[in-house]
């Protein structure tokens, strides 16, 4: 059972409806005790990095999944991606979860198109499991205005948006997606395939 | 690099997908889940629901229809026509929409705009202009389905809804709609230089060459079609096929 944690930020239909299709049971809950005996996490995410925090924190939950993420995986998706770093500088600087080293800042925009909107090629930066049998040229569907920056070596994969953007970032048990993979087409459902294959059962 | 999408748009009458010809001549004729599917087969990069009733029946049956593809389709789904309140905004994407497209109601209404960008975020609001030429070449906003010309300069309308938090703008040109001679390369130039966020074009797109032509000649990110993959003269993937051999970089379909 994968638990959706719902903080009141958004996209939490949408990966429902991807993990129903796949037929991975899955739960969307605020609640301590579905965190705590569910085989992995997501965190999903839409808008702002200091209001997301400041929902995540209202709920109380942020002390249970730092704790759970030591023991299972957890998958942050877009927002929910950013704020697994130590720090974010959307309008104003907050505090982040600290699950990967790191901070969350504007893409640097060079005449660029912002929000970065749309279809981008993931570029393969490390091994990692959630990247398995995707197929040469895997598109995947992403809108944001900020990024992540951070060590390569927490990167599975980037894509190429003026500069490079971290898409696919991991460490330990604890991985995040900047792009959307409940809306990233045959690629974004391998994905959220290979998450399942790291639950614990 | 990111990739130019390819949009197909379906207009939805009371659960149903109808297209018409310069919003005229308008006739049933299928199931809005399947062709969804289809689309998303073919790789379209994402799908536009248009609801031309924006009557209370049909916009319960517009829901269904999302909540449907929803389940069944994971490219983003934008949802327009008939939207005209953060109450409407909250339902349809509840439903499972992923973008809202708003239009004569965000002339009406231009903080409409800005509430929804703060409570949802901007990349779930997509403004659709439909915007005419005048004798003068100037181009001027037109709502209600072209019925009404607002005088509004279509240049100035677009600075002001980026600045109101819009994530996205769709372009569609009155007078090249349903006429198949191309997109309206000018109009799309004039509004993609004075906005940073993402420009669809949409309207008189008839044949392959008319897509380059618009990412060769314009900024757009994307380009909109309905009647052209409907009547399945063209599929999406002979689109993204033919930019592919003239250089445009495409999501693959395969």
């Amino acid at each position: 059972m994968i638990a959706i944690i719902d903080y009141g930020a958004g996209n939490l239909f949408s990966v429902k409806n991807a993990l129903d299709y796949l037929n991975i049971n899955s739960t969307i809950t605020n609640k301590k005790e579905d965190i705590e005996n569910a085989d992995g996490l997501i965190l999903p995410g839409v808008g702002a990095f200091p209001a997301a925090m400041k929902m995540l924190g209202k709920t109380g939950l942020i002390e249970t999944i730092k704790e759970q993420t030591k023991q299972k995986p957890m998958l942050g998706i877009c927002l929910g991606m950013q704020i697994l770093f130590e720090k974010g500088y959307e309008f104003e600087e907050a505090d982040g979860l600290s699950l990967i080293n790191g901070k969350v800042d504007k893409i640097v925009d060079n005449g660029l198109i912002i929000p970065h909107m749309g279809w981008n090629k993931l570029e393969k930066q490390n091994d990692c499991p959630l990247m398995y049998n995707l197929p040469d040229e895997a598109y995947v569907y992403f809108v944001h205005s900020f990024q992540a920056y951070c060590k390569k070596e927490n990167i599975a994969a980037y894509c190429e948006y003026g500069d490079i953007i971290p898409a696919l970032v991991f460490e330990g048990n604890v991985y995040g997606a900047q792009f959307h993979p409940e809306k990233s087409g045959d690629v974004g459902l391998k994905i959220l395939k290979n998450f399942e294959s790291l639950l614990n059962q | 690099m990111l990739a130019k999408r390819i949009i197909p748009c379906l207009d939805v009458r009371n659960g149903k997908v109808v297209k018409g010809i310069n919003f005229e001549g308008i006739k049933d004729v299928g199931d809005p889940v399947e062709y969804a599917k289809l689309y998303n087969q073919q790789g379209a990069d994402e799908l536009v629901f248009y609801d031309i009733t924006a009557s209370h029946e049909g916009r319960g049956a517009m829901l269904d229809v999302v909540r449907e593809t929803a389940k069944q389709v994971f490219v983003p789904l934008t949802v327009g026509g008939g939207i005209s309140s953060i109450e409407d905004f909250r339902e349809t994407l509840r439903a499972g929409a992923d973008k809202i497209s708003i239009n004569s109601s965000a002339v009406k209404n231009p903080e409409l705009i800005s509430q929804a960008a703060d409570i949802f975020g901007s990349q779930c609001v997509v403004v659709g202009m439909d915007v005419k030429r005048n004798k003068n070449d100037s181009f001027t906003v037109v709502i209600n389905g072209g019925r009404i010309d607002t005088q509004k300069n279509a240049v100035e309308w677009a600075k002001k809804v980026q600045q109101l938090g819009a994530g996205e703008i769709c372009l569609n040109s009155i007078d090249t709609d349903g006429t198949k001679a191309g997109f309206d390369i000018e109009m799309l130039n004039a509004i993609c230089d004075v906005v940073t966020i993402p420009v669809i074009a949409s309207g008189g797109c008839g044949n392959l060459g008319h897509f380059s032509e618009v990412f060769e000649k314009t900024k757009a990110s994307a380009a909109l079609a309905a009647s052209l993959f409907h009547f399945k003269e063209l599929t999406v993937s002979e689109v993204k096929d033919y930019l592919k051999n003239n250089s445009i970089n495409v999501r693959g379909v395969k």
